[in-house]
């Protein structure tokens, strides 16, 4: 119940009094609840956990992740300076 | 798909690799204390990538897997009573009780039905209001939320016939606990990135502090799991022990705020039992007081059980990363994930499922292979 994968919010609602959210994960959408992450919008990326959003996936730091992984690529071994 | 298949590229994953190894010089034991990341590792073969030096030990981090035995068998009690409708995750169906499982109440005639989020259990009481609905309110701190709400949303709404059985674990005390096992060899921590999501990891610092060991958070897709591991094989090398975040997109220092105020407010630490490794002080959460009257164990009589473990099942010293999955004799012999005898062969966060479910009893084909072309 621990493998999440994150996916993109496609609308948000009220329903019984809880904010909820349909969420859609490469095709599948599924139904959300939303309460926990009350600053969320459609569009976002979003983390779900047994149907609860816990966390808002950030854009920026994803693509600086990112950026970090494609200089490893870019840096060819026989040139890095730890190596003779 | 979007923020998943970037983390899957098998180039940059050799690439990451090759940085690992041109930074290791002596053998270190490393934890990925999530069950989610050793699925990963092991769906991934990212063990086998990596330098001889580098051993990966799999830590407890599955909930399903140290769910203590007592209450399973509650559950097991409680599902087969005429008058409940019993709701839980899926893959709590097939984790062995002392006398059989979820799956085998159901066949016998017990209501048991799968639910994906604890508030369809709160639905399902609320269209069945002469049933008492009980909820199996298991996991770590990626779970409890949402078991927190439908059990504050039944209270809110007095759906008197609603109430969960709560089992939580904690990863802090967790880790605490395999630093001071004699014997450790643990020294260093991949730690659950989305654990973290909910919590923050300010409280993880006194955790580095205290033991001198790193502790990294980590996300889930090869490429994070393998940027963990490098960043904590550079701390090890040079001997310093910090926290280090390597899962920014998705954790923050103070977590889901939210969150924890719901948290609070339902539950309160306990000391907790954990299947196949022993008691392990609070390190759990169970339900306030203000909550009791949707405690199933206050509303159901459960408490005199005896439980019985299987006596092939090494599953503790699977989670204690003592034995290697297939190290045990029962492996894929009398024991597999359709026949389970331990609960680590049960849900693909287990130790057991992972080595069974990707071959690791034959050699397995290239390495890179295992790595792209699978997003
Ligand atoms: S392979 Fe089966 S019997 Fe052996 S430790 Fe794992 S769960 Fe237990």
């Amino acid at each position: 119940m621990c493998l999440a994968v994150p996916g993109k919010v496609e609308s948000i609602f009220e329903a019984d009094e809880m904010t909820m959210g349909t969420v859609n994960f490469g095709g599948v959408v599924k139904e959300v609840c939303l309460a926990l992450l009350p600053e969320i919008q459609v569009g976002d990326y979003a983390v779900v956990h047994a149907g609860f959003a816990i966390s808002r996936v950030d854009e920026t730091s994803a693509e600086e992740t990112l950026r970090t992984f494609q200089a490893l690529q870019q840096s060819p071994l026989q040139q890095s300076p730890d190596q003779h | 798909m979007k923020h998943l298949t970037e983390y899957r590229d098998g180039e940059t994953a050799t690439r990451l690799a090759d940085q690992i190894a041109r930074q290791v010089t002596r053998p270190w034991a490393i934890m990925e204390v999530c069950g989610g990341q050793t699925h990963s590792i092991i769906r991934n073969g990212i063990d086998q990538i990596l330098p001889d030096e580098i051993e990966m030990v799999h830590g407890p981090g599955c909930p399903v897997c140290v769910t203590p035995l007592e209450v399973i068998d509650k559950a097991l009690a409680i599902a087969a009573r005429p008058d409940v409708i019993f709701c839980s995750f899926g893959d709590m169906l097939r984790v062995p009780g002392s006398e059989g499982d979820l799956f085998k109440v159901k066949a016998a005639g017990g209501d048991v039905r799968v639910v994906y989020s604890p508030l369809d259990a709160v639905k399902v009481a609320r269209e069945n209001p002469d049933r008492e609905v009980v909820f199996l309110a298991i996991g770590f701190e990626t779970t409890a939320p949402a078991n927190a709400m439908a059990v504050k949303v039944a209270h809110d709404h007095h759906v008197n016939n609603f109430s969960a059985l709560v089992s939580h674990v904690l990863v802090p005390p967790a880790i605490e606990a395999i630093m001071n096992s004699p014997g450790n060899r643990v020294a260093g921590f991949l730690a659950a990135g989305h654990v973290c999501a909910v919590t923050g990891y300010s409280h993880y610092r006194p955790l580095c502090d205290q033991y001198k060991v790193p502790i990294v958070i980590t996300g889930f897709e090869p490429l994070d799991v393998l940027e963990g591991i490098r960043r904590c094989i550079i701390q090890l090398e040079s001997g310093t022990a910090e926290l280090e975040n390597a899962y920014p997109r998705v954790v923050t220092e103070q977590g889901n705020v939210a969150a924890q105020v719901l948290l609070d407010e339902v539950f309160e630490t306990t000391d907790r039992n954990w299947r196949g490794i022993g008691p392990i002080k609070q390190s759990g959460w169970r339900l306030r007081d203000a909550f009791r009257n949707f405690d199933a164990e206050f509303k159901f009589d459960v408490s005199a059980i005896a439980t019985r473990e299987s006596t092939l099942c090494r599953a503790g010293d699977v989670l204690k990363g003592a034995i290697k999955p297939n190290q045990c004799d029962a492996f894929g012999k009398q024991c597999t994930p359709r026949t389970p005898l331990g609960a680590t062969m049960v849900s693909g966060e287990g130790a057991c499922a992972a080595y069974y479910n990707y071959g690791r009893l034959v050699p397995l084909a290239a390495p890179d292979a295992n790595v792209t072309g699978r997003a």
